[in-house]
């Protein structure tokens, strides 16, 4: 029973030690940022890898959600006799709600496993300790131009995803269903609002992309340089940035449209 | 403070865990020598040199390197003064998305504003120095190991640092690298005005280069000389160190309970490994 005690407190321990070293890591990325104005060229670089090399995934889920959202939006829409709002419902679910979070749980599967296997692995050949050595700081070298890099390439993702989402949805809403193509955009500009919608769902599509750039940076740098120790990284920052996403998805549309 | 000693250790101890790594360590290097740091395998000889590049943190005790105490320098200053050290690791450390040339360029483009065309003509000395001028193009995968410690090595003279610790540079080196390496290091010694620190079990290789060498055992310097002062030494330790004698007050073996006990009651290990 003690023993039981033990082992929980020495957990909850741990998870605060690790909450303390991420926030420090993070304080530090930021207090590291200025370093990259002169070298952008390496942002750049990161967002090239992190960004543009995960716009296939994005592009394809986009089109096939957005489609999927067309047809079971129609099914719905149809017994009211309201079908020709389907723009409307393809929209906002796209702007509000599943551009940022599939966006967001696509990024760390595809790019923030990446980071975090590139970090762990630079540490357990020891590069960030040679980097160390030679005065190169990798906090700034490394992981500050990968964190700005989601920091850019996440919005720039989620609203690519609801694009194409939007043209997967009138495929199949005019092209398949027949809704009439004039109501579907028309009432769709009426509906959709800059503020509410799109800014929302842009801050949105912000933070996620900091989180889990953060969680895959903070995961790669901590690893236990082992190869058993990166993959146990990896697979975390996958669970953590999953469950991090939803949560702060809940909490952001609390807070958002809550009162609407 | 410009004294004669360029690298200072007073009362240095370090533990991991409960292991007692160094136990009141007390090092001189003098600026513009060769200083050869001995031990057995696991005494924390790589620990040294990551205490003196500010890495790791000592339980107690100072370290000085060029009159600043490295533990209480700042970030900034830590690395201004780590920008006058090179360090080759021991495993190389190369960096290994870049190839051969741009490892050896890394720190140049990293710290110098010099044009390319410079830098070219500096990363071809420095690999022709150690005979890889060929191998500019390779990718560190496909060097050897003793070729990706020798890249290394240019890397660490790149920025021609005020010293450089050498961690194990002979190691895995044919005869003739290993004489054209000796006599690069201390070249570059002499003809620089660095101070050296090499870590090495090669005896003769480290004798023949070494104005002065600690021996390194049980995390205290049991021996410190000259070559000459060592081998006249009636010290036991260096006796049987340089003589390479299995027996004597040296262990060889990692500290472990009594080994007939340990096969007669030890715990057996996992029955499957977990690769
Ligand atoms: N990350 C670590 N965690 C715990 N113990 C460590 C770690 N790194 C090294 N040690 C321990 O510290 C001791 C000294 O290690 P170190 O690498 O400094 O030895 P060394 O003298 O360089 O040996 P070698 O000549 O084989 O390179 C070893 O006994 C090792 O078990
Ligand atoms: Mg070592």
């Amino acid at each position: 029973m003690l023993n039981l005690l033990q082992e929980m407190g020495k957990r909850g321990l741990g998870v605060f030690e690790r909450l303390g070293r991420g926030c420090i890591l993070f304080y530090n990325i930021i207090m590291g940022l200025h370093t990259l104005i002169p070298r952008f060229g390496l942002v750049v670089y990161q967002v090239y890898s992190v960004g543009v090399l995960s716009l296939i995934i994005i592009v394809v889920s986009g089109l096939f959600v957005g489609m999927v959202l067309g047809l079971q939006g129609y099914n719905t829409l149809v017994d009211f006799g309201a079908e020709e709002s389907l723009g409307i419902v393809v929209a906002l679910a796209l702007v509000r709600e599943l551009g940022p979070v599939v966006t967001a749980l696509l990024f760390a599967g595809r790019a923030g496993s990446a980071l975090t296997a590139e970090i762990g692995l630079m540490k357990a050949t020891e590069q960030l300790s040679a980097m160390e050595m030679m005065a190169i700081d990798p906090i700034r070298r490394v992981m500050a131009p990968r964190f700005l890099a989601g920091f850019i390439a996440m919005p720039l993702l989620a609203a690519i995803f609801s694009a194409v989402g939007v043209i997967g949805g009138y495929f199949v809403a005019v092209g398949l269903v027949g809704v009439d193509e004039g109501a579907f955009w028309s009432q769709m500009q009426d509906a959709v609002d800059l503020y509410d919608d799109i800014y929302n769902g842009v801050i949105k599509s912000v933070v996620f992309g900091v989180v889990v750039t953060w969680i895959a940076i903070f995961e790669g740098s901590d690893a236990i340089p082992t190869s058993e120790g990166v993959s146990r990284a990896t697979t975390r920052t996958v669970v953590h940035s999953a469950l991090a996403v939803l949560g702060l998805d809940f909490v952001l549309t609390a807070l958002m449209f809550g009162e609407i | 403070m410009t004294d004669d000693i360029l690298v200072k250790t007073r009362d240095l101890c370090f533990k991991r865990g409960e292991r007692v790594i160094f136990d009141g360590v007390d090092i001189d290097i003098r600026r513009g020598s060769v200083t050869g740091i001995m031990g057995p395998s696991g005494t924390g000889k790589t620990t040294l040199l990551r205490l003196i590049g500010g890495q790791l943190f000592p339980d107690q005790g100072t370290v000085h390197v060029d009159g600043e105490n490295v533990h209480e320098l700042n970030h900034g200053q830590l690395y201004q003064l780590r920008q006058r050290m090179g360090m080759l690791f021991q495993n190389g450390a190369l960096l290994t998305d870049l190839n051969v040339y741009d490892n050896v360029a890394f720190p140049l483009r990293e710290h110098t504003n010099l044009s390319e065309s410079l830098i070219h003509k500096l990363v071809l000395m420095k690999l022709e120095a150690v005979g890889l001028r060929g191998a500019r193009d390779l990718m560190p995968t496909e060097l050897s190991g003793g070729m990706a410690r020798r890249v290394a090595l240019a890397r660490a003279i790149a920025l021609d640092p005020m010293m450089i610790m050498y961690d194990e540079p002979f190691t895995g080196q044919d005869p003739i690298s290993m004489g054209v390496l000796v006599r690069l290091i201390r070249l570059l010694n002499d003809a620089l005005g660095l101070t050296s620190i090499i870590v090495s079990h090669d005896i003769q290789e480290t004798l023949s280069i070494a104005d002065e060498i600690y021996l390194l055992s049980g995390g205290k310097v049991v021996a410190r000389g000259s070559t000459d002062e060592l081998n006249a030494s009636k010290s036991e330790w260096a006796q049987q160190f340089l003589k390479g004698q299995p027996d004597g007050p040296v262990p060889f073996h990692y500290s472990a309970v009594d080994y007939a006990d340990d096969l007669l009651n030890g715990h057996p290990g996992r029955a499957q490994s977990r690769v």
